[in-house]
This record gives structure tokens, C-alpha cells and sequence, in this order.
């Protein structure tokens, strides 16, 4: 067959989006001899058609009739101008090429068929530059290593994407007769992260079978007893110190973070830490599930596509919850590096945080938009301990039938994989991720980045909704960490599976019946469907063109078998698959920093610091990222991410109405302070518990219907002093949770986010924890902004300013760390939640904003630019804690539970009355004009600033 | 009364097809999405309604082009009938995506009047995506889903919704021929550079209708503002806040109720 080359380029007059944008990424990294990028699509088609057929698709499918023009061929470097470089960037063989499918479907539906499709993306650099520079541009914004080849010059194609046929040879790794050392090597060798205690059990097991294990055994029990999948820290046994005095934990999550969610019962928990995705009662008749995960490895190696499947993947965590959800909303929360960093700065093997963040926010969009689904809350930290390991949250909520949370696979069901095809892709992505990372993982682990496909899960999950209300399957779940090898693993924990990965659709040809079980490829879940259900159920998948194939069934013996081509190639036990991972007791330090408070004199206005604090990274307007991200998508948006009168001003959480014709709504928030945690992890946590808290209150959310997620990340736990600090965040995590009355429904963590420079020296990033919650909002109707919304009336605050400026914004300005952390009154802190709901649901309030980052002065900013009014304040007014007398403590600190509240004055004694007995004074006023005044309890402005100037601050430092 | 009926087409990555259905039903007609392999297997099936949506995501991922795929498949399946339907007097609206679609298969403008290398829609100046609200002025009094001269409000959501013309006489023609459904302008009603222009339109162009004023596709999404919350600050209006998505359907149902219900099959 005939290969057909088309480049398709812009035509002149119009502009090159792409290319505009390659050469300002290219004068970001300082080199300014380019002057101009033109960007063109490659397509390379295999096929049998005339170059009449061909002239026909470049001109109808290939390349727009208005703005582009096509070239048949490999076109010349244009002429007359400067010196060109032409450069390809193609897709390296067995990356899963989305638009090389659509292309090879719409060439069928202009009557070819069988069509091999290939793209790729070529640049013409024009300017003077030399070889090394052509080496960074490609390396730093053309290409990524991991998935993608760089050719340069016109003369090279790729190399042949046609792979070899596989031919079974099943492989033994021979365990029984090695001695430690020997266990330790293989373990290293294969990438399989275990240590030596388990590889010792692994070895007991089969020296009672009296045979050794295939490769595929050990990749499977690699797997499933990764620190991604089993989360084997969390769940050992911990011998404490907290300050010389000693506490144990036999299952740490389980008494502290479980406990919470046991001892507080709560009726309308339906399902939670059992399945993929927390559920809890929405309605009478529905329910909702959350799922918060980490995607941090992959996003380092790959931002773009790494942060892609983190969303596609714990997309389908609700998609794969009880009997399966249909997503609603996407949450997002990442860390970085600060962006303002010279190259020189960025240890090797680490992309720049700016490359970083372009690529995770344009994967979350491209992802998250394809998809469907709003994305309606996030927060981004940044810090430079992020340089290395950056860290990527997604999370998604689910829709369902309350009384389909539960599924029930049994014995005999087929098992049934539906959506994408299995390629190399993501093999060992469980494993690596539960690892360090080292400047060489770029090079060792490009294969554990899986490519997603957004196109390919958005179609599966609308027949699955279809198959899901014609009752066509007993059970679903979602490949994820660990792809087949998990997904039919857990499903068939209890009764036995068996599978013939023969049967398992591939990509292309060439892969082990290994590579087959444990491939992370995307886009696939697996059911277990009756046999009576076998043709109806593959009927409705061929439907809407997605691929659904019968792969093995469950049984009953509760053993794993896996054959190819008819030979048996693995059989293990489920119980020892599942419950052979050997326990742990650890150790773990606390001990208190000897930390000293700063000491200051008042100053005589604080303007500078205010403006410093609103264009700092972490309080800045996300705007930018924000505005890339459909929140309005499935129409149930009510209050949105930017809220105010131009729509630009930070909300504080998201509200959705899930369902299009119940004003029932569900709010949606987030609380993370990795700053305090330097401090005291406990009180970090219990920070991040309460804003989370605070941000629900403030849009309306009930105060007795808050579910929490948790999402630790850490460092290195084998070290006492690192898992210390994760004890005194999960006692936290009880704490709150017992205090709030708001029980956990669903965790996870990722642990060893570590960097290991090429110098020997470690990054480690800081304890941080996300909180995630939810809640649920009675009617839509009466939510509430934090926008300043009319002259004239009142401003109170309710909850006390104390002393208590450690680890807040305003020393970090001062690179200063403190020693008061924000610390929490477990008895108030829910008293006033509580009433400032209550007030909420009685219409007497007109805005509410969390005071939270910047403290009181942060607040007042950004209430009086969102509602572009302005405000005069009085700190007179202000309820503080006895030792609260500098005005820095008084403007800045970020003392828990406080909520600035405007009411109208009609409202004054209403509100005054529900308030009684908390802590909260009037502090002012909202006015007509346009500047935010403070003034000293002696009367004197030490915040006197017009508010469009804050906003431009606050606007400016993320406005790329 | 016999039920006016909306077809909603779905297919692999349209995303707006339940919100768009709802606001139909809102409108008071009878929706059903209906996914494009249903459609080519049967193509009758499109004779028992009066209106057909071609809604908003991203039909086959955007590949190539946004909307490419699906126009190049429709076109390749179902132009006839869907010509027919519009001959017949029916309605026709495509929103975001689905007003790509309708572009890129040559029915907007097209119907005879341009041709298919006459208009297009490309990248957004900006290089992104971009989720916000814009002012829509009306600039065409022949299209039955809009009402003159009233200005509204609606989201845009879109990375590829710039529309271009090959040349100055076809914009010239577009403008003067009354082509031009709804023009992007500021709150003051006057057309401006990016944000009040979202993505770099040429003379600020939100959407387009043909030469029957029974076929509008547009760049923003009128099925997100069918209910006073969804408003990007109804918190700041009061409770009378009318939403202007809603009426777009509204003014296709009742001209459906009054011109065609004689005229369906079913």
C-alpha cells in the first residue's frame, strides 16, 4: 500500500495560533534569534486511493477550506526568508494516536476502508540558532521524551510503527533458593518495589506450592500489594513518640481517620471507604459519590498527559462505584514550584513548574472538558519544595440511584472489558508511583505514562448509563492503578476468576500475556455480566461503536487463573493475593520545633503588605486557569468558581444542581495549608478541616450534611520523623471530623514524594494534606456570594482573631515561618458553622466570605473588588483574643472559624440575636465608593487603598 | 395539541445533549437524544420532528478540526435528509459544537447562497479554551429563533468559535444580506476588542442563520441559562430575573406550533 504524506499549514492572513504560541514558549527560554514559528499537521495515510481521492481528502477532511492549505508530499523549507529549521514531532510507536482513529473513521465514511492512519506535528523555526538551542526548544516545549520522538531536518521519518507478533514463552522467575541479597535483586531488577519482608512471604508461598512463580505471578503480586493499591502505611501497625511519650496504633487509619466516620454513624452514609468513590444520600431517591486521587509521578514526566488521566482516571472512580455513577463534577488542586524560576535553578531531570503547570491545566481542561463534566472547585499552592514532585489532585462526584450503590458480582458471571483497547501503555504505574523519583525516571519509567483518550471514556460512559438502567451487568469497576490485574483481582477477590488474555483487544500486536494483565491503558472497565445478558449487553456496547469483549468469568474457588492461547500462565490465590501482604509496625517520631514568634513594632499602614499578600502566587486570582475549564457544562451550574459583579472575584465554593429539575443543590469545597504544617501537622490539618468547613457554610451548604475526603501526600515514611508528622495529621483528621460532626467517606494517599537530584541531596516536599467536602444545600435559591453587594450595609465578623500569624502569607512575604500556628477551639468552631448556616437559611445574610489566606484584610479586599464597592472598616469592632494587639496580628493573622458576613441593616437585630454568645462584633460598612479603608482601633487608616488597584494586584501575577 | 418534537443528535462526544434537552422540554416541546447511528441506520426517523439540535461538546474529540468529523460523517450519511428536513420548512439550531458542525457541513451560511470555502470557525485568537459570559446583539430580523434588537446574555465555552471569512465581499455579503444571527458587544451594546469579542470573530460575529431565517447555530450556549441561577451573578439581581437562553427555544417551539404541526408525519 501506497504511504500518503499531508501537511496541512495555515494560510497566509490568518493566524497561527499554535505556532504564535511555540515561539513565545521558545522566548521564555531566552532565546531570542527566532522570529517566527509556523506550525502544520502531518498526516500519514497508508491506503488504497488515487491522487484524485487524495487531492479530495486533503482539501474536505484534512485541512480547512478557509483558513489552511494542504500540501501533498513533504514540503520544502520556505524560501527567500530566513534561515528555517524544520522540526516533527511524532507520536512514538504504540502511543495511542486519538485523531489518527477519527481520521481512519472518516476516511471509511468517504468510502475507504481500512485506512492506517498516522499524525504527527511539524514546526519551521525561522531565525538564526544553533544545534544545542534546537535540542532545548524540542526537549522544553515541542516534545515530550516519554511519548514522543523528535525528528529534525527533512530527510528522517520515523521509525516504522509496525511491531513483531508476539509468541508466548512463559517465563519463570525462579525465587525459592534465593537468599536475601538475591530477593532484594529481583525485586530491583523488575520493578516490582518490593521489600524484603515480602518477598520473603512471596517466596514461603511458593516454596508451599513447590514450584516457582511466573513472571506474570510476581507482576500480579507487585501490584496488587503496592503502596498505590493497599496504601500499606496507612494501614500498618505505628509505635508513636510524641514528644518523648509513647502511643501505638495497631491500624493507624483505621483509629483515627476510619474511627471518625464509625463512631459518628451517621444514616446517610451509604457506602463509604468500601468502594471506588464515598456514597452518601443526595435525595430520596439518589445518591452521590466523591473520589479525590493523586496523579504526581506521571504529571512530573508528563504534565500534560500525566495530569489528563489523573481526571480520566478518577473519573472513573464514580464510574465504577456500586453499580456505577454518572459524574456531575470534577474538582482540581495542584502544587508547584513557583513559575518565576531561571532555568539554572531546576535541578536535572525536572521540567520547569511553569512547563509544568501549562501541561497539568491544559490536560485537566482538555480532559475534564471532552468529558463533559464541569469543573467546579480547585486551589493551586505553590512552593518550591513542589520543584520536583509536583503534586496533582483530581477528584470527581457521581450521580446514582440510591438503591444501586452496592454491586453483587457472582460466580459465573463472564467478565466482560468495555472501552479501550490494552497497549503498553502505563505498564508498572502502580509500582513506580509508590517510589521515589530520581533525575534518571525520565529515561527508566517513560513507559509507566499512560496515554488518555477522553473521546473513548466519554462514549463508553454513555452506554454504560444505558446498561446500567437496562440492568445488563451485576457488577462494575474501573481499571485503574493496575489495569486488569486489579480490576478483575478485587471483583472476584471472593469468589474466583478466570481469564484468557488471549481474548483481551489490543492496540497493536506484540504484547506479553504480562503486559496484557497488568497494562494501565485508559478508558477501560470491567463487568461482570450474566450469560444470559451476553448478547444483549455486547449488542448495546456495539451500539454507539465502543468495544466490549468477554475475557474469562468468575468462578468459584477463589483462585486467580489466567491462560493464553489455552496455557495456563498464572495461578494464585486470592486469599493470598489479597490478604498475604505481610503487616508492618513502624515507627514515628514527633517532636515539637522549638519555633520563636517574631517581634515587630506596628507600622504605620499596612498597604504594601496587603498589595504583597493579594499578588502573592498562592492568593492571586486563578483566573487564567479557571476560565480554561467548562464549569457550566450539564447546566446544573449555580454558584460559580468566580463570582461578582464582573464575574471575576474568588468564590468561595462551588454550588451545582445536580439534577435539572430539583432546586436541591450540592456545594462543593476544598481546605489545604501545607505552610502550617511546618509548624505542627496536626493543626495544618485541622486548618485544612475547617476552611474546608467555612467554604461550604458560605455559599449556603447544611451544616449537618458535610462529608470530608482526605488526600495525603508525604514524603518518605520509612523515616520516623516523616511518618511522625502523618500520625499527627490523621489524630487531626478524628479530631475535626468528630468536632464537625462530618464523617470521612473516602481517602487516599501517595506516599515517597521525594526527588532524588542528580547531587545526592533529596527534595522533599511538605506534609500536605487536601480536604475535600461536600455538602448538601437545601434549595438553590437562598445560596449566598462573597461579593459586597450594596452601600449601606453592615459588616460583621463573626469567629476571634487571635495572636496567630505562624506559617500565614503575611510572613511569608517577611520569608519569616513564625511559631503560632492557627490553632482550633473544637467546641466553638462548630457552634459558629453552625449558626452562620442557620443565619444563611433565614435569608439575613447578603454575602459571606471565608477568612482564610491573608487573614481579615485579604477578605475585606476581596469581598469589596468582587462586589466593586467599597468598604470602610473599623478593627475596633473586631473580637479578639486577649493577646491580638499588633495590628499585623490583627490584619493578616489567619486565626480558624471567622467569616466576615454583610447584612442589611433591616437584618441587624435578627442577626444579632442568632450571633449571641459568639464571638463576633460589627466592623463596618459597605460604601458607594471605590477604596477599601481599615482603620486602628485608635482611629488611624493603616489600609487605605483604592480597590481597583488591589484587584489589579491580585490579578496581575497569574495573568499569563 | 399535538407536541412539538425535538430531535437532540447525539453522538461520540457531544456532551450538552441533556441540558439542551431539558431546556426544549422547558420550552414546551417533546425532546429525545438520539445518537447518529441511529439516525443513519433509520434515516425516516428524522420525519417525526419539527426541530433538530446539533448540541454542544466535543463531537469526536475535536480531531482535525472542531466539528470536522461529524460534518465529514453526516455529510457522507445524511446530508439528503437533513436537507430535506430544512426544505421542509423545519428548524434547525446548532450551538457551540454543533454550530461548527453546521459550518463545516456547508448548511451555515451555505444553503445555496455560499460555499463551503466561503466561511469558517477556527482557533480563538487566545490560543484556549475559555469559559465566559457575553452580550449577544441581534443583527438579523428574518431568524425565528431570535428576537430583534434585544440584547442578551449567555455563556461561551469554547476553544475553536473565531469565525472567518475567505474574503472581505463574502463578510460584506454575510453582513448586508442579514447572515449575521448575533454580533459579541459590551454591556453598552457596542462591539469591542477580546474579552467583550471572546475570540477574535470577525466583526464580532457570535452566530449565523441562512437564507431561511430557520437555522441559527451559534458560538454561546443558550441551554445554560434557562433558570435565574445560572446566571454568573444572580445573587446581586433580583427574584424577576428573566433568563434569555430559554427563549431561543421558546421562540422555536411556538413558531413550530404554529407553522408546523400540521406538517409531521407521526
Amino acid at each position: 500500500m501506497k504511504q500518503w504524506r499531508f501537511e496541512v499549514f495555515n494560510r497566509a492572513g490568518f493566524s497561527d495560533v499554535h505556532g504564535n504560541g511555540v515561539l513565545e514558549d521558545i522566548r521564555e527560554l531566552g532565546i531570542t534569534t527566532i522570529e517566527a514559528v509556523q506550525s502544520a499537521k502531518v498526516f500519514l495515510i497508508e491506503a488504497d486511493f488515487d491522487q484524485a481521492f487524495a487531492h479530495r481528502l486533503a482539501k474536505e477532511l484534512l485541512s480547512d477550506p478557509v483558513c489552511e492549505e494542504y500540501y501533498i508530499g513533504r514540503s520544502a523549507a520556505p524560501a527567500g526568508l530566513a534561515r528555517a529549521t524544520l522540526i516533527e514531532v511524532h507520536l512514538k510507536s504504540g502511543v495511542t494516536d486519538p485523531v489518527a482513529e477519527s481520521v481512519t473513521a472518516a476516511i471509511s465514511d468517504m468510502g475507504v476502508a481500512g485506512a492506517h492512519v498516522r499524525t504527527a506535528r511539524k514546526y519551521v523555526l525561522l531565525g538564526e540558532i544553533r544545534p544545542a538551542q534546537i535540542e532545548t526548544i524540542a526537549k522544553r516545549v515541542l516534545a515530550n521524551d516519554c511519548i514522543e520522538d523528535v525528528v529534525v531536518g527533512d530527510e528522517a521519518e520515523p521509525p516504522s510503527p509496525h511491531l513483531k507478533p508476539y509468541e508466548l514463552r512463559i517465563t519463570h522467575w525462579p525465587i525459592r533458593d534465593l537468599d536475601d541479597g538475591g530477593l532484594e535483586a529481583l525485586s530491583k531488577q523488575r520493578d516490582l518495589f518490593l521489600n524484603l519482608t515480602e518477598m520473603k512471604a512471596i517466596q514461603a508461598y511458593f516454596r508451599r506450592l513447590e514450584r516457582e512463580p511466573t513472571d506474570v505471578e510476581l507482576e500480579s503480586l507487585a501490584q496488587t500489594w503496592s503502596e498505590h493499591c493497599v496504601h500499606k502505611t496507612l494501614r500498618s501497625a505505628v509505635e508513636m513518640t510524641i514528644d518523648g511519650q509513647a502511643k501505638r496504633f495497631d491500624n493507624l487509619l483505621k483509629e483515627t481517620v476510619f474511627k471518625a466516620t464509625k463512631d459518628l454513624d451517621k444514616d446517610w452514609c451509604i457506602s463509604v471507604f468500601a468502594d471506588n468513590a464515598g456514597v452518601v444520600e443526595f435525595d430520596e431517591e439518589s445518591a452521590v459519590c466523591f473520589k479525590v486521587e493523586t496523579h504526581n509521578h506521571p504529571s512530573a514526566l508528563d504534565p500534560y498527559g500525566g495530569a489528563a488521566t489523573g481526571i480520566g482516571g478518577v473519573i472513573r472512580d464514580p464510574m465504577g462505584t456500586g453499580m456505577g455513577a454518572r459524574p456531575i463534577a470534577n474538582t482540581d488542586i495542584f502544587c508547584f514550584g513557583e513559575p518565576d524560576k531561571s532555568l539554572d535553578q531546576i535541578p536535572k531531570g525536572v521540567l520547569h513548574p511553569r512547563r509544568i503547570m501549562k501541561g497539568v491545566v491544559a490536560g485537566v481542561r482538555d480532559y475534564g472538558n471532552r468529558m463533559g463534566i464541569p469543573t467546579v472547585n480547585g486551589a493551586i499552592y505553590f512552593d518550591d519544595r513542589y520543584l520536583g514532585n509536583p503534586l496533582v489532585y483530581c477528584g470527581n462526584i457521581g450521580l446514582m440511584d440510591k438503591d444501586k450503590a452496592f454491586k453483587h458480582p457472582q460466580s459465573g458471571n463472564l467478565i466482560v472489558v468495555v472501552g479501550g483497547r490494552t497497549g503498553r501503555d502505563g505498564i508498572h504505574g502502580a509500582t513506580f508511583s509508590s517510589g521515589q523519583m530520581t533525575h534518571e525516571h525520565e529515561t527508566v519509567f517513560s513507559h509507566a505514562v499512560q496515554i488518555g483518550n477522553a473521546i473513548t471514556e466519554k462514549k463508553m460512559l454513555d452506554v454504560l448509563v444505558q446498561a446500567n438502567e437496562a440492568g445488563l451487568y451485576e457488577a462494575i469497576t474501573d481499571c485503574g492503578a493496575g489495569g486488569l490485574s486489579s480490576a478483575v483481582g478485587e471483583m472476584g477477590a471472593e469468589l474466583g476468576a478466570e481469564v484468557d488474555l488471549d481474548t483481551v483487544p489490543l492496540k497493536y500486536t506484540g504484547l506479553s500475556y504480562t503486559e496484557i494483565w497488568i497494562s494501565e491503558a485508559q478508558e477501560r472497565m470491567v463487568l461482570a455480566v450474566k450469560p444470559e445478558n451476553r448478547e444483549a449487553i455486547l449488542r448495546i456496547f456495539e451500539s454507539e461503536n465502543v468495544e466490549a469483549t468477554v475475557i474469562g468469568r468468575f468462578t468459584n474457588d477463589r483462585k486467580l487463573r489466567l491462560r493464553y492461547h489455552g496455557q495456563q500462565v498464572a495461578e494464585l490465590d486470592m486469599d493470598f493475593l489479597h490478604n498475604g501482604v505481610p503487616k508492618y509496625s513502624r515507627q514515628a517520631i514527633w517532636t515539637t520545633p522549638a519555633l520563636s514568634e517574631p517581634v515587630t513594632a506596628d507600622k504605620d499602614h499596612y498597604n504594601d503588605e496587603l498589595l504583597g499578600i493579594l499578588s502573592s502566587y498562592n492568593v492571586a486570582s486563578k483566573e487564567w486557569v479557571i476560565r480554561q475549564y467548562d464549569h457550566e457544562v450539564q447546566g446544573g451550574s449555580v454558584v460559580k468558581p468566580l463570582v461578582g459583579v464582573v464575574n471575576d472575584g474568588p468564590g468561595d465554593a462551588a454550588v451545582i444542581q445536580p439534577k435539572l429539575t430539583s432546586s436541591r443543590g450540592l456545594a462543593i469545597s476544598c481546605g489545604m495549608n501545607p505552610l502550617y504544617g511546618d509548624i505542627d501537622p496536626y493543626w495544618m490539618a485541622l486548618a485544612g478541616i475547617d476552611e474546608a468547613v467555612r467554604n461550604l457554610i458560605c455559599v449556603g451548604g447544611r451544616f449537618d450534611r458535610i462529608a470530608l475526603l482526605d488526600n495525603f501526600c508525604w514524603g518518605n515514611c520509612t523515616n520516623p520523623r516523616t511518618l511522625g508528622t502523618l500520625v499527627r495529621a490523621a489524630q487531626a483528621c478524628y479530631d475535626g471530623a468528630m468536632a464537625y460532626g462530618a464523617p470521612f467517606i473516602s481517602g487516599k494517599d501517595s506516599l515517597n514524594n521525594e526527588f532524588a537530584c542528580e547531587d545526592g541531596t533529596t527534595i522533599c516536599i511538605p506534609a500536605t494534606l487536601l480536604i475535600s467536602a461536600m455538602s448538601i444545600v437545601d434549595d438553590v435559591e437562598k445560596c449566598v456570594t462573597m461579593d459586597a453587594k450594596k452601600p449601606g450595609n453592615l459588616l460583621f465578623v463573626v469567629g476571634r482573631t487571635s495572636n496567630e500569624l505562624g506559617g500565614s502569607h503575611c510572613y511569608k512575604l517577611r520569608s519569616q515561618l513564625g511559631a503560632n500556628v492557627p490553632r482550633l477551639d473544637l467546641e466553638l468552631a462548630p457552634q459558629i458553622a453552625r449558626k452562620i448556616a442557620q443565619a444563611i437559611a433565614d435569608g439575613l445574610v447578603a454575602s459571606c466570605h471565608d477568612c482564610s489566606e491573608g487573614g481579615l484584610a485579604v477578605a475585606l479586599a476581596e469581598m469589596a473588588f468582587a462586589g466593586g464597592l467599597g468598604i470602610e472598616a473599623d478593627l475596633h469592632g473586631l473580637p479578639t483574643s486577649k493577646d491580638c494587639t499588633r495590628l499585623d496580628g490583627q490584619l493578616f493573622s489567619e486565626s480558624n472559624s471567622r467569616y466576615v458576613i454583610e447584612v442589611e441593616p433591616r437584618h441587624y437585630d435578627a442577626f444579632a440575636r442568632l450571633m449571641l454568645n459568639l464571638p463576633f462584633g460589627q466592623i463596618g460598612k459597605v460604601t458607594a465608593g471605590s477604596r477599601l479603608v481599615i482603620r486602628s482601633r485608635e482611629g488611624r487608616n493603616v489600609v487605605d487603598a483604592e480597590i481597583d488597584i488591589l484587584k489589579q494586584a491580585w490579578q496581575k501575577t497569574l495573568d499569563w | 395539541m399535538a407536541e412539538v418534537r425535538a430531535l437532540v443528535l447525539r453522538a461520540a462526544g457531544v456532551n450538552c445533549d441533556m441540558e439542551t434537552q431539558h431546556a426544549l422540554e422547558l420550552a414546551g416541546a417533546e425532546a429525545d437524544r438520539i445518537h447518529v447511528n441511529r439516525l443513519i441506520e433509520d434515516k425516516s426517523l428524522l420525519d417525526r420532528y419539527h426541530i433538530l439540535v446539533f448540541p454542544g461538546g466535543f463531537s469526536y474529540g475535536d480531531d482535525v478540526a472542531a466539528g470536522r468529523i461529524l460534518a465529514n460523517q453526516i455529510v457522507h450519511h445524511l446530508a439528503d435528509p437533513i436537507q430535506r428536513f430544512i426544505d421542509d420548512g423545519k428548524l434547525v439550531l446548532g450551538i457551540c459544537n454543533g454550530f461548527q458542525v453546521l459550518v463545516k457541513m456547508g448548511v451555515l451560511p451555505g444553503n445555496g447562497a455560499f460555499k463551503q470555502e466561503q466561511v469558517t470557525i477556527t482557533y480563538n485568537d487566545s490560543g484556549k479554551f475559555e469559559d465566559r459570559w457575553v452580550h449577544l446583539l441581534p443583527q438579523t430580523d428574518r431568524c425565528v429563533f431570535i428576537e430583534p434588537q434585544r440584547q442578551i446574555y449567555l455563556p461561551v465555552a469554547h476553544g475553536e468559535g473565531k469565525v472567518v471569512t475567505a474574503d472581505a465581499a463574502t463578510l460584506e455579503r454575510l453582513k448586508s444580506e442579514g447572515y449575521v444571527a448575533y454580533k459579541y458587544v459590551g454591556p453598552d451594546g457596542e462591539e469591542g476588542p477580546y474579552p467583550i469579542n471572546p475570540n477574535g470573530s470577525v466583526e464580532s460575529i457570535a452566530g449565523l442563520t441562512d437564507s431561511t431565517g430557520r437555522v441559527l447555530g451559534l458560538m454561546p450556549h443558550p441551554e445554560r441559562f434557562v433558570r435565574r441561577t445560572q446566571h454568573p451573578h444572580w445573587t446581586r439581581l433580583g427574584e424577576d430575573l428573566d433568563p434569555d437562553g430559554i427563549k431561543i427555544f421558546r421562540n422555536a417551539v411556538r413558531y413550530a406550533q404554529e407553522n408546523l404541526l400540521q406538517s409531521c408525519s407521526a
